[in-house]
C-alpha cells in the first residue's frame, strides 16, 4: 500500500509544477549589462518593469525590438522601465545585431540561463510585466504583430496604480 | 544501327519515363511545405534552372517558387516547373527514335497555422503530350511536449490520364486514338520529428502508397529469346499488374557541430507488392563559413528486381506479368554531390528584401545494373550475353533566392 | 477466466487488479502535466541556423528527389518536419 501512496505523491509532484504565476512576487536577480556594471531588478522597485527575454537568432524577437524601443521612450518618464534580457551564451551575435538596430533601454546578458530558468521562460520571446510592488502581473509568450498594443494597455493600467 | 523490330509508326520512348505516380510525387514535397516547429514558412521567391544529362538524355528547365504569408496564420505557395526533354536513351534506341518533349507542372498550396497545429492543403497538375496527372493533398502537423516533438499526418490522392504518341500520315505527332488509360494513386504519410538535445534532432517517416490502373510504360518493350530471328531476340509488349502497394520507412539524424557545421545520416527501407526491396543510405555534411554555406553528400542505393522483371525472357508469353523497365531491375546507385551557397549582404536599394542568396549544386551518380543488359550490343555478344548496363549522369541546379 | 479453488487464483487476480488501478491513478495524475521540455526555448539557437534546417531550399531538394525517384523503384518516406527555433 505504501508504495502506491509514494507513487501517487510522485505523480502529483510531477503534475503540479512550481511556477511563478501572475500575482506572485517577481524573482530577484542581478545580471551584467552592456555598460559593464551589473544591473539588478531590486534597483527598479517602485517602477513598472517589463522584462523581455530575447535572442538575436529569433525572428519574432528581432521584429519586436524596435516596437519595445518606442514603448520604452513613451513611458519611461512615467515610472516605467524595460529590461532586455538576452539569453545567448555567447553575446557577440547580439551585440553585432544591436549595432544595426540600436535600442536605448538596458540590455542584460543572461549567459548561463539562470534568469531564464528563474522565470521559467517557455517560449521565445517571452515578456514579463512587474508592478510597482514587485509582483508579476503579466506573462506573455511569443510575439505576434499587435501584441505591442496589449503591452501598452497593461503598462498604462499598472502605471496608474 | 537499325533493328528489325523498329515499329513502322513513330513511337516516343521515354527513357526518362516516370512511373505513373512519380510525376506527381515530385511536387508533393514542395507542397507539403516544411513545418518549422509551429511557425509558418518564410516568405520567399526562388528561381532555379535545373539540368540533367546522362544515358543520352538531357532534361532541363526552370522552376519558380513563390511563397507569401497573408495575415498571421495563412501562407500561400505557388510553383511552376518545366522539363524540356531530349532523349536518345538506350530504351529509345532499342525500339524508337530520339524525341523532344516538354512537361509543365503547376502546383499551389496553403498552410494554415492555428496554435500548435499546422493544416496544409494543395494541388498539383502536370501535363505533357501523352500524360496528364492531377493530385490533391492534405496534411496536418502538431507540435507537442514543449515544441520538441512534431507529429505529422498526410494524405494524397492522384488521378492520371495516360496516352500514347504516334505519328500520323503527315508525320505529325498525335495521341493514338485507340489508347487512353487511367491510373489512380493514394498515399498516406506519418512523420515524427524529435529534438533530442540542443544539437541533435531525429526524424522518422513512414509512407504507404497504393496505385491502381495502368501502371506500365506504353513505349517500352520486353524481349524474349528467339534464336535465329533478328538479333536473337524478339520485342513484345509489357504486361504489368494493375495494382501496386508500397511501404517505405526512414530514419534520419541531424547533429550540429560546434564549428558551425551540421552532419546528417539517413536510412530508408522500401518494400512493395511487386517484390522490390530497396535500401538507401545517405550522409550529408554542411559547413558554414562567413557568408557561405558548403554542402557535400554521399548516397548509396540498392534495390532488388521486381518479381516479373527480366532482361530476357526464355520465350513469348512466359508468365502473366512481364516487364523489362530498368527502374524495376536489380541495381545499385552511387551518388556524390557538392553545393555552395552565398548569402548577399543587405541591399540598400531594395530594403524590402531581407535576405538573398545564390546557390549552385552538382551531383554525379553511377547506376550499375545487375540484370539489365545493353540490348543494342546483341549482334556482337549474343542475346543475353551483352555487357551489363551502367549509367553515368550529372545533375546540376543553379538558383537565386530572395526572402522578403 | 475460470475461478479456481484455493487462495492462489483469487490472490493473483486481486493483486493484478490493484496494480492496474494504481497504474491508472499514476497515469491519470501524470497525464495532467506533459513531460517538461529538456531543451528550453532559449537553448534552441542552433536549430534557428539555416545549416540545421530540414529543408533549406525546397526548389532544389524536391528536384533532386524527383531525379532519383524517376530512376529508382523505391519511393516515399523522404520528407521531414520539425526542428526550427520554435519562436512564437
Amino acid at each position: 500500500m505504501r508504495k502506491y501512496i509514494i507513487a501517487a505523491a510522485a505523480a502529483l509532484a510531477v503534475a503540479l509544477p512550481a511556477m511563478a504565476g501572475t500575482g506572485a512576487p517577481a524573482p530577484q536577480f542581478s545580471l551584467g549589462s552592456r555598460e559593464g556594471k551589473d544591473v539588478s531588478l531590486a534597483q527598479y522597485h517602485g517602477q513598472v518593469v517589463m522584462i523581455n527575454f530575447w535572442a538575436s537568432w529569433c525572428g519574432p524577437c528581432r521584429t519586436e525590438m524596435p516596437l519595445l524601443e518606442s514603448i520604452y521612450k513613451r513611458y519611461n518618464k512615467l515610472g516605467f522601465t524595460l529590461l532586455g534580457v538576452n539569453v545567448e551564451p555567447d553575446s557577440k551575435a547580439a551585440i553585432d545585431w544591436l549595432k544595426d538596430t540600436p535600442v536605448s533601454f538596458p540590455i542584460l546578458f543572461d549567459k548561463d540561463s539562470k534568469v531564464s530558468k528563474l522565470y521559467e521562460v517557455a517560449g521565445m520571446p517571452s515578456t514579463v510585466i512587474i508592478d510597482r510592488t514587485g509582483k508579476v502581473r503579466v506573462l506573455h509568450r511569443g510575439y505576434k504583430p499587435g501584441d505591442e498594443n496589449e503591452y501598452m494597455d497593461s503598462i498604462r493600467t499598472l502605471i496608474r496604480e | 544501327m537499325q533493328l528489325s523490330a523498329l515499329a513502322q509508326s513513330w513511337r516516343a520512348l521515354r527513357a526518362a519515363r516516370l512511373s505513373p505516380f512519380t510525376r506527381t510525387l515530385l511536387a508533393l514535397g514542395i507542397c507539403t511545405a516544411p513545418v518549422i516547429g509551429g511557425v509558418l514558412p518564410e516568405d520567399r521567391a526562388d528561381v532555379m534552372w535545373h539540368y540533367y544529362n546522362g544515358g543520352d538524355i538531357t532534361v532541363e528547365g526552370p522552376s519558380v517558387l513563390i511563397r507569401k504569408k497573408v495575415g498571421d496564420n495563412l501562407s500561400f505557395t505557388v510553383n511552376y516547373y518545366e522539363d524540356m526533354i531530349s532523349s536518345a536513351s538506350i530504351d529509345v534506341k532499342l525500339s524508337a527514335s530520339p524525341y523532344h518533349e516538354k512537361r509543365t507542372q503547376w502546383s499551389g498550396g496553403l498552410d494554415y497555422l492555428h496554435g500548435k497545429t499546422m493544416y496544409s492543403a494543395g494541388a498539383i497538375t502536370s501535363k505533357e503530350p501523352d500524360y496528364k496527372a492531377n493530385t490533391i493533398y492534405f496534411s496536418l502537423s502538431q507540435d507537442m511536449f514543449g515544441d520538441l516533438t512534431t507529429l505529422s499526418l498526410g494524405y494524397r490522392r492522384g488521378w492520371d490520364q495516360i496516352y500514347r504518341d504516334i505519328k500520323d500520315a503527315e508525320g505529325n505527332i498525335i495521341n493514338d486514338p485507340t489508347f487512353h488509360q487511367r491510373a489512380d494513386h493514394r498515399g498516406y504519410t506519418l512523420g515524427l520529428s524529435q529534438i533530442l538535445t540542443r544539437n541533435t534532432i531525429i526524424n522518422f517517416n513512414y509512407e504507404l502508397l497504393t496505385d491502381q490502373g495502368y501502371l506500365a510504360n506504353p513505349y517500352r518493350k520486353i524481349r524474349y529469346l528467339s534464336p535465329g530471328q533478328g538479333e536473337g531476340f524478339t520485342l513484345a509488349d509489357q504486361v504489368y499488374p494493375n495494382t501496386r502497394t508500397s511501404n517505405a520507412a526512414s530514419i534520419s539524424l541531424k547533429h550540429y557541430l560546434p564549428w558551425r557545421a551540421a552532419i546528417t545520416g539517413q536510412y530508408r527501407f522500401f518494400r512493395d507488392t511487386w517484390g522490390i526491396v530497396a535500401n538507401t543510405f545517405e550522409v550529408d555534411y554542411s559547413q558554414g563559413w562567413h557568408n557561405w554555406i558548403f554542402d557535400g553528400s554521399l548516397r548509396y542505393y540498392r534495390q532488388s528486381a521486381a518479381d516479373f522483371y527480366s532482361d530476357l525472357f526464355p520465350r513469348a508469353d512466359y508468365q502473366n506479368f512481364m516487364a523489362r523497365d530498368r527502374e524495376l531491375a536489380a541495381f545499385q546507385t552511387y551518388t556524390v554531390g557538392v553545393g555552395a551557397a552565398y548569402q548577399f549582404p543587405h541591399f540598400s536599394w531594395a530594403p524590402w528584401v531581407t535576405r538573398s542568396s545564390l546557390n549552385f549544386h552538382v551531383e554525379h551518380f553511377l547506376a550499375k545494373y545487375s540484370d539489365f543488359r545493353n540490348a543494342l550490343l546483341a549482334p556482337e555478344y549474343g542475346a543475353g550475353s551483352e555487357p551489363l548496363y551502367q549509367l553515368n549522369a550529372n545533375v546540376f541546379t543553379g538558383f537565386i533566392s530572395i526572402w522578403y | 477466466m475460470r475461478a479456481s479453488p484455493g487462495t492462489c487464483g483469487r490472490g493473483n487476480a486481486a493483486r493484478i487488479g490493484r496494480c492496474v488501478a494504481a497504474a491508472l491513478l499514476v497515469a491519470a495524475l501524470a497525464g495532467c502535466a506533459a513531460p517538461q521540455p529538456w531543451v528550453k526555448p532559449y537553448e534552441r539557437e542552433h536549430f534557428a541556423d539555416p545549416i540545421m534546417s530540414e529543408n533549406r531550399d525546397p526548389v532544389s531538394s524536391i528536384y533532386f528527389e524527383h531525379v532519383l525517384e524517376s530512376r529508382e523503384g523505391a519511393r516515399g518516406a523522404s520528407g521531414s518536419v520539425g526542428g526550427g527555433c520554435g519562436c512564437n
